[in-house]
């Protein structure tokens, strides 16, 4: 962990940069970007604010907004400590220029965290994961929106704007800068001398932003903690949001693609004719791997595309299946050649002295992301400049990801940022549908838009890996966990994914990797999705081989981690724990910490006439240290847990012959409404390091769920997703705990 | 040629009579507000009133548009104002990524011109888009914060 103090200085000592959060750069980045954001009629005071003459605040974002209220709770930092008026402040997103790399407000993140995250992995050039590289990101992702950028950035740059305000008034006015006061926008003097922060932002200006200024107290914060109102909304309930599939431009073509439908196939040869035979089709473009159809409408380039017969050479992985994946994974875990990802005390030792030692297997699938706005990407390359447009959870990449696909210098691609129909990991690093609109630009006069259908979409994905688990423990006589062994197949990222806060003597963690030739991609959470259910599974099963109850037995293991005792505790008690559920149904508990919040969770489940869970309440207690807008961050919570839960329901891709057999919702199923549980949300700010909302309620979810279904049904299911299971109620009611 | 009546405006559109509607708003009308989802009536991104009901437009062909009343979002205000449903939604702060919100919009709109009280049942029965960012319960609550207007 690493104070905020040191952190400033460190910053500056290794970049030898201006001081405060936002200045992590060097100087000549800064001038770079007072360029670029400075516009008629404003003064840009840094890197991250300008306030306009008319006496606008307008807040640069360099992330960007998928719904997790980014675009918001950004400029309320950065609002609080400037003192400014709430309803002058705008914001404006940042262009994908280097001068707006957060990659250096990431490493110092990464300092205290010491891991490199997923979201950036793939990305070009930084595949080879060195901290060093990491200053050229712009990066959204890993829920690190509030904690690097907010936390270390639009505070400092807030509170530099208003101690340069403060200066030019004190200045102009000749009164020592204690006697003022800035409030709402404004600047007052006892003698009666005001300007507003517009009429003195130009004087301002010539001020240098101070190397370290003090921050407010929370108990003063009049903007922050509130439920503030985001800016996107508004376009996105009358229509006029412009997402990446809205671009429309003059002469725009639209383009379709199939790839081999076999990972890592190629395109043997294609008739054309078919499809140049039809109304509106302008072009068969030929990629290595890919083809595509362009024409006038999506709909003329998907019907000529279904036309088309292509021949594909399937390469090795045509006999890959779902039973092919799994055995090898248990013959990799079998083989015991393990890596090991930590380990404390011995753990073989006291598995091999244990009088009772708990076994159990599990089994998740491939997941797929299934973002609401398929993928997509438009773009026009002309003497030898290329425009893109599209939605980036890392624009910087995106950006020079294009470069390289189309043989151009970076400074001749220009990106314009698009709202993004959800994220989720899909749109970080894995950039293939940014290649392929590049590749097909590079063959067609005009901007041309690429949309993969629902279908490619859903069989062109980076998955979430199938993954397998077969964990060990040990319990005393005491019912205490005297040994506790975690091993796996496919490791990614947080490393917390993999770590129990539970108080364990002897543990370890040992994985083996590359089990399976499928493409992954960071899936909201990333192993917290899967970890989460192993770990948290398994604990209840350990709970029941003692006879303790899941609650109970959890917290007597949480001796040295208080402020997760605390919210299991609190979810215990929303959910009224000890009290027994109505008639046919049952709880389950579960708790992580994932991205720096923890998040303890209830659910509550009965089963349906068809044998199938249905989960009616989820109560979650939540400890992120610090909550910025309470609003955004319980509606993360839950649509955290509604992913998890699509997951833990309903959630499978299967491969068969190399390819994936799910094609498009209904064989991918959604919980919808009428499957959506109540889920109350509360939190503890216990002051910690500010933990991330964007995907932390995903990850205990499917344990919950399952432990619940375990109290009501008396049957473990260690396999992913419960729909599988067909279940009958042993309880009727009352001590429906587990 | 086919005319077709979007938001109260005859339009005569370049179409093959088989061309889903929704293709034909997007793409040649250029009214994006309109999303596409599926392609197969799933998850009702797509979702426009044909004569006051909820219609899936992405499996709906064009030519049996014609001569029907056509709304889209786009045509949900009246002059500068919102109408009742995207006022509550905006209140509620429903939408997250926002992509498959103005298909619920226009489902809950059909719903409360049906039911102008539902109940959870009702809402549960009609709403079946699909939200991927899950923003079920501020949808839901935005539904009944509408139906008392």
């Amino acid at each position: 962990m690493v104070s905020r103090r040191l952190v400033i200085f460190g910053g500056v000592a290794a970049a030898g940069g201006l001081a405060v959060g936002y200045a992590l750069m060097p100087f000549t980045t800064v001038d770079r970007a007072k360029g670029l954001i400075g516009k008629e009629g404003s003064t840009p005071l840094s890197a991250w604010v300008r306030i306009g003459t008319d006496n606008s605040v307008t807040v640069i974002v360099p992330h960007s907004e998928m719904g997790q209220g980014v675009h918001t709770s950004m400029p309320m930092m950065l609002a609080e400590e400037l003192e400014a008026d709430w309803s002058l402040v705008r914001m404006e997103q940042a262009p994908a220029d280097m001068a707006f790399a957060n990659g250096s407000l990431a490493r110092e993140y990464l300092r205290g965290d010491m891991s490199i995250p997923s979201w950036m992995s793939g990305t070009a050039e930084f595949g080879s994961r060195k901290v060093a590289e990491m200053m050229n990101l712009q990066l959204t992702g890993g829920s690190t929106a509030v904690r690097m950028t907010g936390v270390r950035g639009m505070r400092m740059a807030g509170a530099a704007a208003k101690w340069m305000l403060v200066k030019a008034a004190a200045a102009a006015w000749g009164v020592p800068e204690g006697e003022i006061v800035a409030k709402q926008s404004k600047l007052t003097h006892a003698s009666g001398k005001q300007a507003t922060y517009g009429e003195m932002a130009a004087a301002a200006a010539a001020y240098d932003p101070p190397v370290d200024v003090p921050l407010k107290a929370k108990k003063d914060y009049t903007i922050v903690g509130q439920p503030v109102a985001r800016f996107d909304i508004p376009g996105k309930v009358d229509g006029s949001a412009k997402y990446g599939i809205d671009v429309r431009l003059p002469n725009m073509s639209y383009a379709v693609i199939a790839a081999s439908p076999v990972f890592g196939g190629k395109l043997k040869s294609v008739d054309e004719k078919p499809a140049m035979a039809m109304r509106g089709v302008k072009k068969v473009v030929k990629l290595p791997s890919a083809v595509a159809v362009v024409a006038d409408n999506t709909w003329r380039a998907k019907e000529a595309l279904a036309a088309l017969s292509p021949q594909w050479d399937e390469g090795a992985n045509a006999n890959v299946s779902q039973a092919s994946i799994f055995a090898a994974k248990e013959a990799a875990l079998k083989k015991g050649d393990l890596t090991e990802d930590h380990a404390t005390g011995n753990v073989d030792e006291a598995l091999k002295g244990a009088k009772k030692v708990v076994e159990a297997t599990y089994r998740v699938p491939f997941l797929a992301h299934a973002t609401m706005e398929v993928v997509n990407c438009t773009a026009h390359l002309e003497g030898g400049k290329l425009q893109i447009w599209g939605g980036f959870q890392d624009g910087l990449g995106a950006k020079v990801r294009a470069a390289k696909e189309a043989g151009i210098p970076v400074d001749n691609v220009t990106l314009h940022h698009t709202a993004m129909g959800g994220g989720f990991g899909r749109r970080g690093g894995t950039l293939d549908y940014l290649d392929k609109a590049v590749a097909i630009a590079r063959q067609v006069e005009g901007p041309v838009q690429v949309v993969f259908t629902r279908e490619e979409d859903m069989t062109q994905d980076f998955y979430r890996h199938a993954s397998m688990a077969k964990m060990r423990a040990a319990l005393d006589d005491n019912g205490k966990v005297t040994a506790w062994l975690h091993t796996f197949t496919e490791k990614h990222d947080p490393p917390e994914a993999l770590r129990v806060n539970y108080d364990f003597a002897n543990q370890a963690a040992r994985y083996a990797s590359n089990t399976n030739p499928i493409p992954w991609g960071p899936w909201r959470s990333v192993d917290h999705t899967q970890q989460g259910f192993f770990i948290e599974t398994f604990m209840d099963e350990l709970a029941a081989a003692a006879g303790k109850d899941p609650f109970e037995f959890r917290r007597a293991h949480l001796t040295g981690a208080p402020r997760h005792k605390a919210a299991l505790e609190l979810v215990a008690q929303m959910a009224n724990w000890s009290t027994p559920p109505e008639q046919g149904r049952a709880r389950g508990i579960a708790i992580r910490d994932a991205f720096g919040t923890i998040v303890a969770q209830v659910a509550e489940v009965s089963v349906g006439t068809d044998g199938k869970a249905r989960v009616h309440k989820v109560w979650s207690a939540v400890d992120p240290g610090e909550v910025v807008n309470p609003a955004t961050f319980t509606a993360q919570i839950q649509g955290g847990a509604i992913y998890g839960l699509t997951a833990a329901l309903y959630g499978e891709i299967t491969i068969d012959k190399g390819r994936v057999v799910q094609q498009n919702f209904p064989d991918y199923e959604m919980v919808r409404m009428a499957q959506a549980p109540e889920h109350e949300v509360r939190f503890i700010e216990s002051g910690a390091r500010t933990g991330g909302a964007g995907e932390p309620g995903t990850a205990p979810i499917s344990a919950a769920v399952g432990n619940a279904i375990y109290a009501l049904t008396k049957k473990r299911i260690r396999e992913l997703p419960f729909s599988k299971a067909t279940l009958t109620a042993t309880t009727g009611s009352g001590v429906a705990n587990g | 040629m086919i005319t077709i009546n979007v938001n109260g405006t005859p339009q005569q559109v370049e179409a093959e009579e088989g061309m889903p509607l929704l293709w034909v708003i997007r793409d040649v009308l250029n009214m994006t507000g309109t999303k596409y989802g599926c392609g197969v009536g799933s998850c009702g991104a797509c979702t426009v009133l044909i004569d006051g009901a909820a219609t899936r437009s992405c499996s709906f062909p064009v030519g049996l548009a014609a001569n029907k009343n056509i709304t889209t979002i786009e045509g949900l205000k009246t002059g500068d104002n919102l109408h009742k449903v995207q006022q509550a939604w905006i209140e509620a702060q429903a939408p997250q990524c926002g992509f498959c919100q103005t298909g619920q919009i226009m489902t809950a709109v059909a719903l409360l011109n049906e039911k102008p009280q539902p109940t959870d049942a009702d809402i549960d029965a009609a709403m079946t888009n699909i939200c991927r960012c899950g923003a079920y319960t501020q949808i839901r609550a935005a539904i009944h914060a509408a139906a008392k207007v």
